[in-house]
């Protein structure tokens, strides 16, 4: 969204000391991901709206008390922004402590060991153990779609699903039931993947998964590959951006 | 409608009400529950039969404020309210005050024992130090009754900036009026509506916020039920100042009595060409819709509730852009609280200067409270700014009930803090109420006594907002359901100082790092109980004991648990 | 200098960490010049010594391997929760969401290998806990590698710090669950 006073020219920004130049509307992840800049990102997918919702892109912008996510603040003139300040870290450690100890990651016995953006960012955050204690709630695996599984103790809620699956594939078969630690994704009205009737099986709610929560019925252990890039590239293509 | 015959509403009201007593049975939603609508019909009836009914008018009313006491009856002009009133008591002050003029003493309005009770009710500790603004017609009209209200003085502000002022000397007056937005913030009014203002769109809105969400606060459902027509009034001034034809009030669906009075006044608004096109034969077009909520706190959440009104998921959304820029479909959009819109037509009516005449420097005007929990007068009270909370709570609120000894104040329900006996003589404004670590909020006071034990309450609005967080971000979502587990770990004697420090780290990360305002402010019971009272988290953890004797300790569980 | 006493202990895991130690092939006589291991799966002893280092494999399943862990912890230096099982509760976890009378039921009585099987009542067997905990749910740990199991390169490299008195640090580089 362009604010309404939006300058026309470059915008000079300043990350982590390093001056950059910006295109107005341009938000700092853009900035970022140009320039080589690594945010970790959970939520984030190129080609659907944002969300803002997994808050690890969370960044400090000088002169500002809260901290701002990067995927939805739009770049503006002189600013100055921290990406990587020891808060920072600390914050996105216990961010994905939290996500770990909300379902039941167990990664040796995951499909997407080895193949899942959660797992890397625990490593690349350092997180060497989780301090708060397991939740194990009550998920189920949806095996019911003749191509696909949704195991619900992988999803992270980070709605990628929901966003490719409405905005891209244009069916909305998944959406968002429950509040809080009970919000789970749903197909249609709540019902069983395999009965959707508005499931086309194209199979991008699957590519764009960050975890093994959806994945293809033949992976077994370790090899689904997500290529969430696919529905970046076809958005691309179609000249949307989100 | 134009100025005449709004004058000449208003005349033939007075006229009708002329040298007759009005007798006001509270019909708010707490006072219907204790049996207001017998009260009232057996009055209608009473008075009928005995041929009262030419010196005598018997209409229903909204909140009165002495909650506790109700079924409450008003008597105006004399001022005179009875409390707990049952359809025998109803045909007792028929027969001596209206008939005779007689004060029946013994049903009077009380607020303490032992105390001889004043005839007149402003004179009673519970009224003489309020100062009525946003309830200052609400219990002695009839909120189903545009002529009541325009009698009272309504709608004439809304004829005064249409015919006199422009948009922007509109909102030059309520800048000057220094109002702040009364959902809790604090943002000032002005600043908000000239935002809005500025942004160039064809189409605007205008939304009034009435998902009063907190537990204990009933100050806007009181205010929707009992002056409906002073909400729509302030929303058309808004509408007409920031450029907007259209408005939707968001109220819960929790609140039957509200929508229904609602409904009535938009409809009676509308048939008097008070709402809808060339209001007061100007060029303004305005118009208001209800949209009913479905119960959810976030939708309190302004961005939540403007997803929630557009058919969506009520969740929020990354700010900026803030509403005004963006709100509605992507229009911009004005959104105020419910008191905030009540203070409009007043502070046009006297003028900014005026209205910021009562109240502080910095929060001018009144602050309505809902008052509850272990206080002897329970109820609706507007105070002005600056009032220290001793004083709304040991005269207005009469204190502790059962001798007992007074705890902690909280304030801004579950975003909000506790307030100790130490810092009572604080004034209630909203700088002084957030160097405490609580914040105004929208209105709700809960007032606690030595039976309440501090970590529990925390664990209470944890639990809260646990329930309610939306799900959409990780801080809040995950962040309050540990929070709530390490203190209900506490609370029940397994808690260690690692819990504790666990808590300590969680708590601002949650703060500083949810995407809205129900995960930003959820750490704060937790926090300013841990600030103000430390030790009874230390009794629990180090002493497995409960100071108050609330909370029930568990011997150590894994092993006791294993299966046998 | 004198040799640091090294211990290793297999509590609820299936030992595939231990295996992995093993994996250290000939390093592990390098190994040996600096440490003793006193007490292992693979060594003999049945209390517990003093010690400098413990590997700790598996999570804590039982009442007994909650004893365990304890006198674990009093008598050692440095507490290393050794693999995903003890870092997470990993695999033997999985029992949590489901009720204990179910996953006795389901081990002794429905598998498909059992012959008219009965849940063991005994008091002399170990009791399960009803809930699976990583090590540091009981006790404090000092370091933590998790990997189903670590790769043997991890394990030299974490033992090689320790016995030389550093405490090891796993970057992005070390890190790896699963």
């Amino acid at each position: 969204m362009t604010p309404l006073a939006a300058p026309t020219t470059t915008i000079l920004v300043t990350i982590d000391e390093k001056t950059y130049s910006a295109d107005p509307g341009e938000t700092i992840l853009d900035v970022c991901k140009r320039e080589g800049i690594n945010i970790p990102t959970l939520c984030f997918l190129e080609g659907v709206s944002t969300v803002g919702a997994c808050r690890l892109c969370l960044i400090e912008i000088e002169g500002t008390r809260k901290l701002l996510p990067a995927c939805a603040t739009v770049v503006a003139p002189f600013q100055k922004v921290k990406t990587n300040s020891d808060r920072l870290k600390k914050n996105r450690r216990m961010t994905l402590e939290l996500l770990f100890s909300e379902r039941n990651h167990i990664c040796s016995v995951c499909v997407a060991n080895y193949n899942c953006r959660l797992q890397d960012l625990a490593h690349e955050v350092g997180m060497d153990h989780v301090r708060f204690p397991y939740l194990f709630p009550d998920c189920n695996v949806d095996g019911t779609n003749k191509i696909y599984n949704i195991d619900h103790n992988r999803c992270i809620m980070c709605t990628k699903c929901v966003r490719t699956c409405d905005e891209v594939e244009g069916a909305h078969t998944w959406d968002v039931r429950g509040r809080g630690f009970e919000s789970r994704i749903i197909a249609d009205f709540d019902e069983a993947w395999g009965t959707s009737p508005t499931c086309t099986l194209c199979g991008k709610c699957v590519s764009v998964c960050p975890t093994g929560a959806l994945w293809h019925k033949q992976s077994v252990q370790n090899n689904m590959k997500k290529s969430p890039e696919m529905v970046s590239e076809l958005t691309a293509k179609r000249g949307r951006k989100g | 409608m134009n100025l005449a015959k709004l004058n000449d509403i208003a005349a033939a009201t007075k006229e009708k009400c002329k040298n007759k007593k009005r007798v006001c049975v509270c019909a708010g939603a707490a006072c219907i529950s204790s049996g207001a609508i017998q009260t009232l019909d057996s009055m209608k009836k009473i008075v009928k039969e005995k041929g009262l009914d030419k010196t005598v008018d018997v209409i229903p009313v909204g909140c009165i404020g002495a909650c506790h006491q109700g079924p409450l009856v008003k008597i105006l002009p004399d001022e005179t309210i009875y409390q707990k009133i049952t359809p025998a008591e109803a045909a007792l002050i028929a027969e001596k005050h209206l008939a005779k003029n007689e004060v029946v003493k013994s049903l009077l309005f009380a607020t303490g024992a032992g105390k001889e009770s004043p005839v007149n009710s402003n004179e009673t500790d519970f009224f003489k130090k309020q100062r009525k603004v946003v309830l200052e017609t609400c219990g002695n009209i009839n909120p189903e009754s545009i002529e009541d209200y325009i009698a009272v003085g309504g709608y004439q502000a809304l004829y005064n900036i249409l015919s006199t002022l422009s948009q922007e000397e509109v909102i030059a007056e309520v800048k000057a009026g220094g109002l702040r937005g009364r959902g809790g913030a604090g943002f000032p009014t002005g600043l908000k509506w000239e935002m809005v203002h500025r942004y160039i769109n064809s189409t605007k809105y205008v939304v009034c916020n009435g998902d009063e969400g907190d537990p204990g606060a009933f100050m806007d459902r009181s205010v929707l039920e009992g002056d409906p027509h002073r909400i729509l009034e302030g929303m058309a001034i808004a509408g007409y100042a920031v450029g907007a034809q259209k408005g939707y009030i968001y109220v819960r669906a929790e609140y039957p009595l509200a929508i229904k009075r609602l409904e009535t006044a938009i409809k009676q608004a509308r048939v008097q060409g008070l709402l809808g096109d060339k209001i007061f034969e100007t060029d303004f077009n305005f118009d208001i819709e209800i949209r009913i909520g479905a119960g959810a706190f976030v939708c309190g959440e302004e961005t939540a509730l403007l997803a929630s009104i557009e058919g969506k998921r009520g969740t929020p959304r990354p700010r900026p852009p803030y509403p005004a820029e963006s709100g509605l479909w992507g229009k911009p959009t004005l959104i105020n609280n419910v008191e905030t819109f009540a203070n409009i037509p007043k502070l046009i009516l006297i003028g900014g200067k005026e209205f910021a005449s009562v109240g502080t420097q910095k929060s001018a005007g009144t602050k309505v409270f809902a008052l509850a929990g272990k206080i002897m007068n329970t109820g609706l009270v507007e105070v002005p700014m600056g009032i220290t909370l001793r004083e709304i709570i040991f005269e207005i609120g009469g204190g502790i009930p059962g001798g007992k000894k007074f705890k902690a104040a909280q304030t801004g329900g579950p975003s909000g803090g506790c307030i100790p006996e130490s810092h009572l003589d604080t004034p209630v404004d909203y700088e002084s109420l957030g160097a405490l670590g609580t914040i105004m909020g929208s209105g709700g006071m809960i007032i606690m006594d030595e039976t309440s034990c501090m970590v529990d309450v925390a664990r209470y609005f944890m639990d809260f907002c646990m329930n309610e967080s939306c799900g959409k971000c990780v801080p809040c979502r995950v962040g309050t359901k540990q929070m709530f587990d390490l203190l209900n770990k506490i609370c029940t004697g397994q808690g260690s100082p690692a819990d504790l420090a666990l808590l300590e780290e969680l708590a601002p990360y949650v703060r500083e790092t949810s995407l809205c305002g129900l995960g930003m402010t959820a750490p704060n019971p937790l926090m300013s109980t841990l600030r103000y009272f430390r030790e009874e988290y230390m009794a629990h953890i180090n002493d497995h004991w409960c100071p108050a004797g609330v909370c029930k300790m568990e011997p150590a569980a894994q092993l006791a648990e294993a299966h046998s | 200098m004198s040799k640091k006493k090294l211990a290793t202990v297999w509590l609820g895991g299936c030992s595939g960490c231990h295996m992995s130690l093993l994996d250290i092939d000939e390093r592990l006589l390098e190994l040996l010049k600096l440490v003793d291991i006193v007490k292992s799966p693979i060594v003999d002893t049945k209390e517990f010594p003093g010690v400098d280092v413990a590997l700790v494999e598996g999570a804590i399943t039982s009442d007994e391997h909650l004893h365990e862990i304890h006198n674990i912890r009093k008598k050692t230096k440095i507490l290393v929760a050794f693999g995903d099982c003890a870092v997470t509760a990993n695999v033997p976890s999985l029992r949590n969401p489901i009720p204990m009378k179910d996953v006795l039921s389901r081990a002794y009585i429905e598998a498909e290998s059992v012959d008219k099987g009965q849940i063991p009542c005994d008091d002399a067997i170990l009791k399960l806990l009803p809930r699976v905990m990583p090590l540091h749910e009981a006790v404090k740990v000092d370091v933590f590698i998790p990997g189903c199991p670590p790769s043997a390169d991890l394990i030299f490299y974490v033992l090689s710090e320790l016995v030389n008195g550093r405490i090891p640090v796993l970057d992005k580089e070390r890190l790896r669950y699963g």
